[in-house]
């Protein structure tokens, strides 16, 4: 086996193309796991936590921000509250204090699993990947990331750069369900993002398809009901019928399994009072931006 | 492969290291430190937990060559010579330490928290040692060490 610690971008994105069997680590708290019980055995490892370019954030031109993908989820927390706020309730939620310090948003999308908890709310405000290889840049949106289970569009000789935030917009939410409050893989999880700007709605689901995924159904009706109601402009109460009807839709939109987490038909119920609930609290934040 | 770091204030070296071993592997099968504990591998215990150039982690989820030059501190770096830090002597004097296996992790974990936060609420204790296990005590006599170390710290 090999470790190959580059220390700038460029040397670690010419190692990806030489060593291509070489697993990326970062935080490694999801690899390492694999490696400690011998379930997988990679020609080799890729370090990026020497990687400087990786480790730090900046606001974009139009107000977003570009996250580096080695920024870890407890930087999300603390400092990126204001300007993500979906992603830094998801990041609030991922693992314990020991995990949250370690792992990476970029590391999060490597693994592309159904259950990572930053996808739904990347999902659900556009967010946009841009991986490097040393043939160049590209930028995928994170709704062309997620491939299959654990599978991403990333190529082999490839490595995520950052990720892309648009401006916020309107409230986030995030909200997962799971055995207790820490350390547990979401049962089914849910990121909510009103774009009162645009009148849109962008609603995902994590750890109840082969991928995480958009509610597309969901995000439409909402949308559109809140256009005919005057609702975007009014910000008036919310009808229980259009929330419950939300919250169905969303449901409708997952395709879960049974698995030793929880049943399809769990995740499914647990989806559409996931998405109620925080449809009210992002309604409630909305409301009180006009105040 | 060779790593260099630095334990508990001192330089240490390790030979024949495997590339996909942890640091928890280094600092108890080739350093000699077994007090940070192997329990779950996966990040879900913290019987492990150590410091890492100032952050607590899972040592279990570190790669050895992740650790190469940085600054380690594990459970064995909180006593001076035979004086134990104040943290483990509210364990002791609470009954925090039942079967003791998880006393590593807490320690380093409680360690860290009184470090950022002198006087912590139940929650926020709670909230920072959400990632140790215990199997013992029920938590309680763990969160009477905290408060006592806390108010000793203070007074």
């Amino acid at each position: 086996m090999e470790f190959l610690a580059p220390t700038t971008w460029a040397d670690a994105l010419a190692a990806r193309s030489e060593h291509p069997g070489a697993m990326p680590i970062a935080g490694g708290t999801d690899l390492m796991v694999e490696l400690n019980f011998d379930r997988h055995r990679p020609e080799g490892l890729l370090d990026l936590t020497r990687v400087p370019e990786l480790r730090d954030w900046q606001r974009t031109e139009d107000g977003g921000v570009r996250l580096g993908a080695g920024v870890t989820f407890a930087r999300v927390m603390t400092e990126l509250a204001d300007l993500a706020p979906g992603l830094a309730m998801a990041s609030r939620t991922v693992g314990s204090p020991q995990i949250r310090v370690r792992g990476t948003v970029g590391g999060n999308l490597g693994s592309a699993s159904p259950a990572g908890d930053a996808h739904p709310v990347l999902l659900a405000v556009d967010a946009v990947v841009e991986v490097e290889s040393v043939r160049g840049s590209r930028q995928v949106p994170v709704a062309e990331f997620f491939t299959g289970v654990k599978r991403s569009s990333l190529e082999p000789d490839e490595l995520i750069a950052a990720v892309l935030l648009p401006p916020v917009a309107g409230p986030q939410q995030f909200a997962k369900i799971g055995t207790r409050n820490a350390m547990v893989i979401a049962v089914t999880s849910f990121g909510l993002a009103l774009h009162g700007d645009r009148r849109t709605v962008g609603a995902a689901i994590g750890s109840a398809a082969p991928t995480p995924r958009h509610a597309a159904t969901a995000e439409a009706f909402l949308a559109a009901a809140l256009d005919e109601d005057g609702l975007w402009e009014s910000r008036g109460d919310l009808p229980d019928a259009t929330a419950t009807r939300f919250g169905d839709l969303v449901a409708a939109d997952a395709s879960p399994i049974d698995d030793v987490r929880g049943t399809a038909a769990y995740r499914r119920h647990a989806l559409s009072v996931l998405a109620r609930r925080t449809l009210g609290w992002a309604w409630h934040d909305y409301r009180g931006e006009a105040a | 492969m060779r790593v260099d770091l630095t334990v508990n204030g001192e330089r240490r070296q390790a030979d024949d290291v495997w590339e996909g071993e942890s640091l928890l592997y280094v600092l108890r099968e080739r350093l000699g430190l077994p007090g940070s504990k192997n329990a779950c591998e996966q990040g879900e215990c913290g019987s492990c937990s150590v410091y890492l150039d100032g952050d607590v982690v899972c040592a279990c989820l570190v790669a050895a060559g992740q650790a190469q030059g940085r600054d380690v501190m594990t459970v064995e770096g909180l006593a001076t010579d035979d004086v134990l830090h104040p943290v483990q002597t509210a364990f002791l004097e609470t009954g925090a330490v039942q079967c003791g296996f998880c006393t590593p992790g807490l320690l380093v974990a409680v360690h860290d928290l009184l470090a950022r936060d002198p006087s912590p609420d139940d929650d926020t204790v709670r909230e920072a040692l959400a990632g140790n296990l215990c199997r013992c005590t029920g938590y309680e006599k763990i969160l009477d060490a905290v408060r006592l170390a806390a108010e000793r710290g203070r007074g």
